[in-house]
């Protein structure tokens, strides 16, 4: 556990990639095949099964640090990491341990079943044995959320440097419905042909956003332009009579989308297709979420089947009769997949693409603005030329999505930050006039620098009319411009409205707080832009 | 009346009619510290210790003051005040006020492990005594100061290995004295930003001893800071100023850089616990030793470590309204802390 704490701590002291990598490589081979394999797994989000709930970590570390249950939350509030916040709280170890990360893991699994009794003193004996670190690293085992800078794309890349093989091998091996309790390091990264296991996706390929237009990308005529819809990424596999559907969380859904079922029999095997999982109806696109709320549900029942059903907008071709298409230019991959879905067999569920026809690069800007007519996000551009690749890469593919929508509305509640922002007023509820009255729409805590939000905050203290806990009602007197992706329809909020990923864009001290926008107006763009 | 109170312009004792620490404009202001949010401008007389004023009168320029030394008691108006260590930054002060046998303690900021530079932290026994609570919940403990500086020079040497500057965030005034003072000069040289030059220089003049650094001006070249500590100013560790540096590694030297969170939200590639506040073992202990039974908390987590006092220690705490700032992370001249 020490070689392994001593890593996150490494890991959490850089920022550079290339440090992170070398130093994962030379703890991966230090380290035996179980921590090895441990390590691959955590770092691709597959931990061990929770075996005791927060809640009782909580009220044991407070116990342990002879400290009122409150002060520990509200330390937890301003520390915002619960595993952080009980290795700070715990008072010093009284003892040191020798045993590995695998040991950990496997005494973390073993208290499943147990007593609460001896849950508690299992887990305070570990506790007891750890310094900070090992503390933090131990928690986060039992709690998850495993975020210490390191991407898979970049494990992948240690992994690569430790092991020789390449990094689009490993990330196929890595793919897939595996844990360390079934396979090995050596059957998993080191052995195991990923053909075999006809279930398996290829690494998605994903674009980067493109901050400014799109001249400096070269010769238009290079491009191709795509509507980027707002649905679930996914891959569809057919091999061996199987279909498998497979969402870019590297999650196997299949069961989720009854709707594709049937191309099981109706692709041929050794079909691969990348595209958008997008609820679909009457010619269509639905809300995104409307989408999420059907793969919330536990049973996909035939009423949900009908109000929100799904289609794949299709737009790669990765596997072609068996064949792996990557290594081909897109141009090639797009002409057998229009070729593919031309074919009279092919279902009503798989939409391709359409392309968005250009020659200037002034065109585009004109389809972009209008992105949200067509109820999408943007624009993807992408190289005609352009191999498929594995992760996040820059050059080939781009998506210029619309301009946020924005409205400026007026600051009624703030609320305490978290972290080092815990002593700042940072969490505000906007209202829009209707009438003579404040109606509050949306909450936003983020987009203005630190500056602001003492000078906000030094105001919240003056001008507080109200105390509900750590939140404020304030005098309206500040309006702001918020921006947002989306807009729907809500019951659950008194304005009617609930906004995508609201932020405040600017504060709009030049604006009379009569002159903030109407309920009207944002109704107004409900009926433009819902979708 | 109370002895102490906390009116919109600062702490007020009304018996003599002066302030301590005030953040609007007076007619006598009594001055735990030089940081900016305990000695602002526009005061028509100040009175600080004699350790504090060659800092606090290089800030604020020409104005009519007094300094006493510590201990030393001044009347006004029958009410006695005493200036006592606070362990905070060079010339800090607890300001106690003696009053018909009612004692008052007003600590401004303090800490209690002694840097071996400020006049180390001194108990005084009170009725009441005001204490902040910068870093005032469980989760802020620190280690002790010679580990960090271990941490300190050990990432300096590794740098040095590297052939990089080390260049480490603090403020120009407390905190990078400290550093200089701490950490081990013989590894390499030692360059600083012209406004933490200006403090050292006022600081040598008053004695105080400090290793031997070089101004960054332009004429330094930047092989010249290959493998040398730089202390700069928080803002210029993210300015154009980094600039002149071929291979740099930044840290940043602070009480937040507890947090993970904090640090990485200031994309420094190493955070260093390290402290002029006290932390919550440190706060508490602090108070302890005062035996007050009210205690007045100021600046920080305020209302927290106020219920705390109540519940937890049976003490007559509340929280005030002040409008010092604590230890901060984005402004940097030589206002914070
Ligand atoms: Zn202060
Ligand atoms: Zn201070």
């Amino acid at each position: 556990m020490e070689r392994f704490a001593q890593l996150f701590t490494r890991l959490d002291q850089t920022t550079k990639i290339n440090t992170k990598v070398d130093e994962l490589a030379a703890y991966l081979k230090a380290a035996d095949d179980d921590d090895r394999l441990w390590t691959v797994a955590i770092l691709s989000s597959r931990r061990p099964k929770r075996t005791v709930n927060t809640t009782l970590l909580r009220q044991w570390a407070a116990e342990l640090a002879g400290i009122p249950l409150w002060l520990f939350e509200e330390s937890y509030h301003v520390v915002g990491d619960l595993s952080e916040a009980i290795a700070l709280t715990l008072p010093k170890p009284s003892g040191k341990n020798e045993q590995s990360l695998s040991y950990w893991i496997e005494y973390i699994k073993a208290l499943d079943k147990l007593e609460e009794a001896e849950k508690k003193s299992r887990v305070v004996a570990a506790w007891q044995q750890m310094d900070y670190t090992e503390r933090l690293v131990f928690n986060k085992l039992i709690m998850g959320g495993f975020r210490i800078g390191v991407s898979q794309k970049l494990m992948v890349r240690a992994l690569s440097k430790c092991t020789g093989i390449d990094e689009n091998t490993l990330a196929h091996r890595l793919m897939g419905d595996w844990t360390p309790d079934r396979t090995t390091f050596e059957d998993l990264i080191l052995t195991k042909d990923p053909l075999e296991d006809v279930s398996k996706p290829y690494p998605f390929y994903l674009a980067y956003a493109l901050e400014e237009g799109p001249e400096g990308l070269g010769a238009p005529e290079e491009w191709i332009a795509e509507r980027k819809w707002d649905g679930i990424r996914g891959q569809l596999i057919v091999r061996k009579g199987e279909l498998f559907v497979w969402s870019r969380g590297e999650e196997l859904v299949t069961d989720k989308f009854p709707e594709f079922h049937p191309l099981a029999e109706q692709l041929p095997d050794g079909t691969v297709i990348d595209g958008e999982i997008l609820p679909y109806k009457d010619g269509q696109p639905l809300s995104f979420n409307e989408l999420q709320t059907r793969i919330g549900r536990k049973n996909v029942t035939k009423k949900i089947l009908e109000k929100v059903p799904v289609v794949l907008v299709a737009y790669d071709l990765l596997e072609w009769e068996g064949e792996d298409l990557r290594e081909q230019p897109l141009e090639h991959r797009r002409k057998l997949l229009e070729k593919l879905l031309g074919q009279a067999t092919a279902s009503h569920q798989l939409l391709l693409s359409e392309l968005v026809p250009f020659s200037q690069w002034e065109e585009l800007e004109e389809e972009r603005r209008n992105a949200r007519q067509y109820h999408s996000e943007g624009l993807m551009l992408k190289k005609r030329a352009s191999v498929y690749r594995a992760g996040r890469r820059k050059g080939d593919w781009w998506k210029w999505k619309v301009d946020p929508l924005t409205i400026d509305a007026v600051m009624i509640y703030a609320q305490r930050g978290h972290g080092r922002r815990a002593n700042l007023y940072t969490d505000f509820t906007f209202a829009v006039w209707d009438e003579d009255a404040l109606v509050p729409f949306t909450k936003a805590y983020s987009g203005l620098t630190d500056k602001e939000f003492r000078e906000i905050t030094s105001w919240v203290h003056r001008n507080t009319l109200e105390r509900f806990g750590p939140v404020r009602s304030v005098e309206p007197k500040h309006v702001f411009e918020i921006a947002f992706e989306g807009i729907r329809k809500s019951t659950r909020h008194k304005s009617g409205v609930a906004l995508r990923f609201p932020r405040m864009l600017r504060w709009r001290k030049d604006k009379p707080v009569r002159e903030a926008n109407t309920l009207e107006d944002l109704h107004q763009m409900l009926e433009v832009y819902e979708g | 009346m109370a002895l102490l109170e906390f009116t919109e312009k600062g702490i007020y004792c009304a018996a003599a009619g002066v302030y301590i620490d005030p953040w609007r404009p007076v007619d006598r202001a009594l001055i735990t510290h030089g940081h900016a949010d305990h000695s602002r401008w526009g005061h028509k007389h100040y009175l600080f210790t004699r350790s504090a004023a060659p800092v606090i009168r290089h800030r604020l320029g020409n104005i009519r003051h007094d300094t006493v030394e510590y201990g030393e008691v001044t009347r006004i108006n029958g009410v006695s005040f005493s200036f006592h260590p606070a362990g905070h930054i060079v010339g800090s002060a607890q300001i106690r006020v003696e009053h018909k046998g009612e004692v008052w303690v007003a600590s401004g900021d303090y800490k209690v492990e002694d840097d071996g530079l400020s006049e180390a932290f001194e108990p005084v026994r009170c009725h009441t005594f005001i204490t902040e609570s910068t870093f005032g919940l469980p989760v802020y403990r620190w280690k002790q100061q010679k580990k960090v500086f271990t941490q300190i020079n050990e990432w300096w040497k590794q740098n040095q290995a590297d052939g990089k500057a080390s260049i480490i965030g603090v403020y120009a005034l407390g905190k990078a004295q400290r550093v200089l003072a701490g950490v081990d000069s013989s590894i390499g040289p030692i360059h600083t930003h012209g406004a933490i030059e200006n403090t050292n220089e006022v600081m040598r003049r008053q004695g105080i001893t400090l290793p031997k650094t070089t101004r960054i001006t332009r004429e330094v070249k930047a092989a010249d800071l290959e493998g040398s500590l730089v202390l700069a100013t928080p803002s210029a560790t993210g300015s154009n100023w980094m600039k002149r540096f071929k291979k740099a590694s930044v840290g940043i030297a602070s009480g937040w850089m507890a947090l993970r969170g904090t640090r990485r939200r200031r994309s420094a590639d190493r955070g260093f616990v390290l402290s002029d506040h006290a932390d919550w073992t440190g706060l508490n202990e602090a108070i302890t030793a005062t035996g007050a039974e009210r205690v007045v908390v100021t600046h920080g987590y305020t209302n927290l470590f106020a219920r705390y006092l109540r519940e937890e220690r049976g003490l007559d705490a509340w929280e005030a309204q002040t409008e010092y700032e604590g230890e901060s992370l984005d402004k940097d001249d030589d206002s914070e802390d």
